[in-house]
């Protein structure tokens, strides 16, 4: 379809980041090289351009950080609240004097385009850090008994989707419990994490309370199963999550787990069209559908499907594919050449197992790692792509005729993270809502978050709540 | 002195609302503190303890659809039921653990009043842990516990009425369904207490009661799929680790086993532990910040 408009270049100028050719662990307040000296090369996924050499952490370097973590807990849990509290608030604010950077960063480190750096996940991260500093001189009043004391150590581990938004989700409850972390940030985007280690300095927080360490699945591994570990918080795939919770069985650490899902995002036939395809494109596109509450499961009315999928596809070839740095783009690179192969895998099977595959005319860059939104029709609930969790731009196209049935098909998964609900009825939504068993229900909107509600799954995709009142709890000895 | 010969109870097992046998057939024997004999439990086998997720999974619906009023009518009349069977409890509770009669009498007193303690739970743990979250944005948002669906309980080992009644009541106070591996050594009080459960009006499945070797009917509940979440209270260390792996395969909460002083009034975390929050959002319609709206 041919556009209306012509859209300008308009990129966003990578000049207000500043990237150091090498970066080091970041342990008791000090950069690091790694103690077996390995590195490895951080890429930007639209370019495949070598950002930064990262020091790699390996054991040594695991039981080197919680050493240091231990050290600072001592101090660092009998600070007043209301000094933790100004240490977090100072650490808000010094990430919205510096988001315009740090969204520039994460978008050439992770792919993802710089509007939603700069509108969604910066101000995302901000505001956690806002809303768990003022937690942190109230802990005696947020339900859990007078008192309440913070566990020691937090090994923390996120995955590569939300870079700096998981580490805020992570690093701000745990310090304003009085906790010190020890955070791995995912291999293929460690850098805003680095950054965030200049923010702890540049706040004055005490050497020691955040310890960041790039590096693999190993690092990850060994700082689960460190022995001084108190607390254990994972966000990523549910087959990874499963492993940790054997790995802390038997032991006395608190976990809580973010895993993956498959969520259902229905539409019923009195849903204003406009508005769910909206939130049908921010379901399954917003940040390539690298997004474990992703809505990849679309379920709509029989009756209004034809009409529903016209006005889709007409929507879908208005998406601006490419450069992320482009504030005009919509989607961006997908994160890693691993990435692009499992959803191209698993796309090639939904086409194998007879779904009809369409992606609106898209030239995909000839650099970096592309893949072009895409829609699966005829899926039945048998299907592969109906079933595993793909993270990445592509959506499933299911029907039903009934509520019933909606809620029947929305919940045969073993996942239950989110769901969304398109109908202008209000009764409609209150029942079909309390039926779903997943964590996060948007019902007319998608995809949306904020610091002040948890957030978190049923079944497999994990355990604990992350956000709100109930974020405290997997910090705090309750 | 009475030549009458009394009669004895065959303790049966309480599933889906029903008094089964094991379906293996076993029995072995029961004992009390002195080592006399004082009936044959059935030894569940692997293939009850199947049978009672199926009941409970099929309760579940109904259980946690229902209002949290009519579960705190449910649970107040299992007090009521229990205060009437009194003498009974005091004898077995006695019998069980070894306790003189007015030690075991404390016992079921405060096993009652748990009961009432939750009753008067059901319709208030929303309130005290759920609510509306002051989100950044044009949206409502509400976050409600629901129940986490169908909970193995290993109940405790020493405590055989008053702590298996701590760690059950919790569990369907908050419309979970729940399974329960009684305590192995003592495991009458559990099994009579099906038969209070029976006719308080807790529809059947709600809670299922085993008795057996612990072990073995604990490994496949935590291996079962179909189960949601697992308190190992009454599991020893080497046991809770075990179950705590099996458990892991899909991702069931696990209430890990704690030193508990089954007299004192519980906290809540009992009730937490099987529960999921739920947070519902949906645009307000605000228009922004002139304060015009619709």
């Amino acid at each position: 379809m041919a556009s209306a408009f012509e859209y300008a270049p308009a990129p966003e100028s990578r000049s207000v980041v500043d990237i150091a050719p090498s970066y080091g662990l970041f342990i008791d307040g000090e950069f690091a090289e790694a103690a077996d000296g390995k590195v490895f090369k951080t890429v930007s996924p639209s370019t495949e351009e070598v950002l930064s050499e990262v020091a790699q952490a390996g054991e040594a370097d695991v039981d080197r950080a919680v050493k240091a973590a231990r050290k600072a807990f001592e101090k660092w849990s009998a600070l007043p609240g209301s000094e933790r509290a100004k240490y977090l608030f100072r650490i808000a604010r010094i990430i919205q004097e510096r988001s315009r950077e740090l969204a520039v960063l994460e978008t050439l480190d992770n792919g993802k385009p710089i509007k939603e750096t700069r509108d969604a996940d910066l101000p995302l991260v901000a505001a956690h850090f806002f809303y768990y500093a003022g937690w942190a001189d109230k802990l005696d009043h947020a339900g859990f008994g007078a008192n309440p004391r913070p566990l020691g150590v937090a090994g923390q581990v996120i995955p590569w989707n939300f870079p700096l938004l998981m580490l805020a989700w992570k690093i701000a409850p745990a310090l304003a419990t009085g906790n010190t972390v020890v955070l791995k940030p995912a291999e293929t985007t460690p850098l805003s994490a680095l950054f965030f280690a200049d923010i702890c300095r540049q706040a004055g927080l005490p050497k020691g309370v955040v310890n960041i360490l790039p590096g693999y699945g190993d690092a990850g591994a060994a700082l689960v199963a460190h022995p001084d570990v108190n607390k254990v918080a994972f966000t990523g795939s549910t087959a990874v999550g499963k492993e940790i919770a054997r790995t802390v069985a038997g032991t006395r650490k608190k976990l809580t787990l973010e895993l993956g899902g498959k969520g259902a995002n229905i539409v019923f036939d009195d849903a204003p069209i406009d508005q769910a395809v909206e939130g049908i494109v921010t379901g399954i596109f917003f940040n390539q559908g690298q997004v474990c509450c992703a809505g990849s499961r679309l379920l709509v009315q029989e009756s209004i499907q034809d009409e529903l999928l016209d006005a889709l596809k007409r929507r879908l070839s208005t998406l601006r594919l490419g450069d992320p740095l482009d504030k005009n783009t919509d989607i961006g690179a997908i994160n890693s050449a691993e990435q692009l192969a499992r959803i191209t895998a698993l796309a090639e099977q939904g086409e194998a197992e007879g779904a009809e595959r369409w992606s609106p005319a898209c030239e995909l860059p000839e650099s970096g790692y592309w893949f072009a939104p895409t829609l699966f029709t005829n899926v039945t609930q048998a299907h592969t792509i109906a079933r595993d969790e793909i993270f990445g731009p592509v959506l499933s196209v299911l029907s039903f005729r009934t509520p019933d049935e909606a809620v029947a098909k929305a919940n045969n998964t073993q996942y239950g993270l989110s769901a969304g609900i398109w109908t202008e009825k209000g009764s409609r939504i209150l029942a079909v809502a309390s039926k779903l068993r997943a964590g996060v229900i948007w019902s007319n909107t998608f995809n949306k978050f904020d610091p002040t509600s948890p957030f978190g799954g049923y079944k497999e995709s994990g355990f604990g709540r992350e956000g709100g009142r109930h974020g405290l709890e997997a910090y705090l000895d309750v | 002195m009475s030549d009458r010969l009394s009669v004895f109870k065959t303790y049966k097992l309480y599933v889906g609302g029903k008094f089964p046998r094991s379906e293996s057939g076993r029995v072995y024997e029961v004992t009390d503190s002195k080592g006399n004999w004082l009936a044959n439990a059935p030894q569940s086998s692997r293939k009850d303890a199947r049978d009672a997720v199926v009941a409970a999974r099929k309760a579940f619906g109904g259980w946690s659809g229902a209002t949290a009023y009519n579960r705190g009518q449910v649970l107040y009349r299992v007090a009521e039921m229990l205060e009437g069977r009194k003498d009974q409890f005091v004898r077995e509770v006695a019998d069980a653990e070894g306790l003189s009669k007015s030690k075991a009498a404390a016992v079921v007193d405060a096993t009652i009043d748990r009961w009432v303690w939750y009753a008067g739970w059901t319709d208030k743990i929303a309130q005290v842990i759920g609510g509306a979250n002051p989100v950044a944005g044009p949206f409502f948002n509400l976050s409600s516990p629901e129940p986490t669906g169908v909970v193995a309980v290993v109940a405790p080992q020493e405590s055989s009425f008053l702590g298996l009644v701590s760690v059950v009541a919790p569990v369907i106070a908050t419309g979970n369904t729940a399974v329960v591996i009684a305590s192995e050594e003592s495991p009458l009080p559990a099994l009579s207490l099906g038969e209070v459960l029976a006719t308080s009006d807790v529809p059947g499945g709600v809670v299922n009661v085993l008795s057996g070797r612990t072990a073995e009917l604990a490994a496949p509940l935590a291996a079962h799929q179909d189960v949601n979440a697992i308190d190992l209270a009454g599991a020893d260390e080497a046991l809770a680790k075990e179950l705590e792996v099996a458990a892991a395969d899909n991702l069931k909460r696990v209430l890990r086993p704690q030193a508990v002083d089954y007299f004192e009034t519980p906290g809540i975390e009992r009730m937490t532990a099987f529960l999921e929050t739920k947070t519902v959002w949906h645009p307000t319609g605000s228009l922004g910040a002139s304060g015009s709206s619709y």
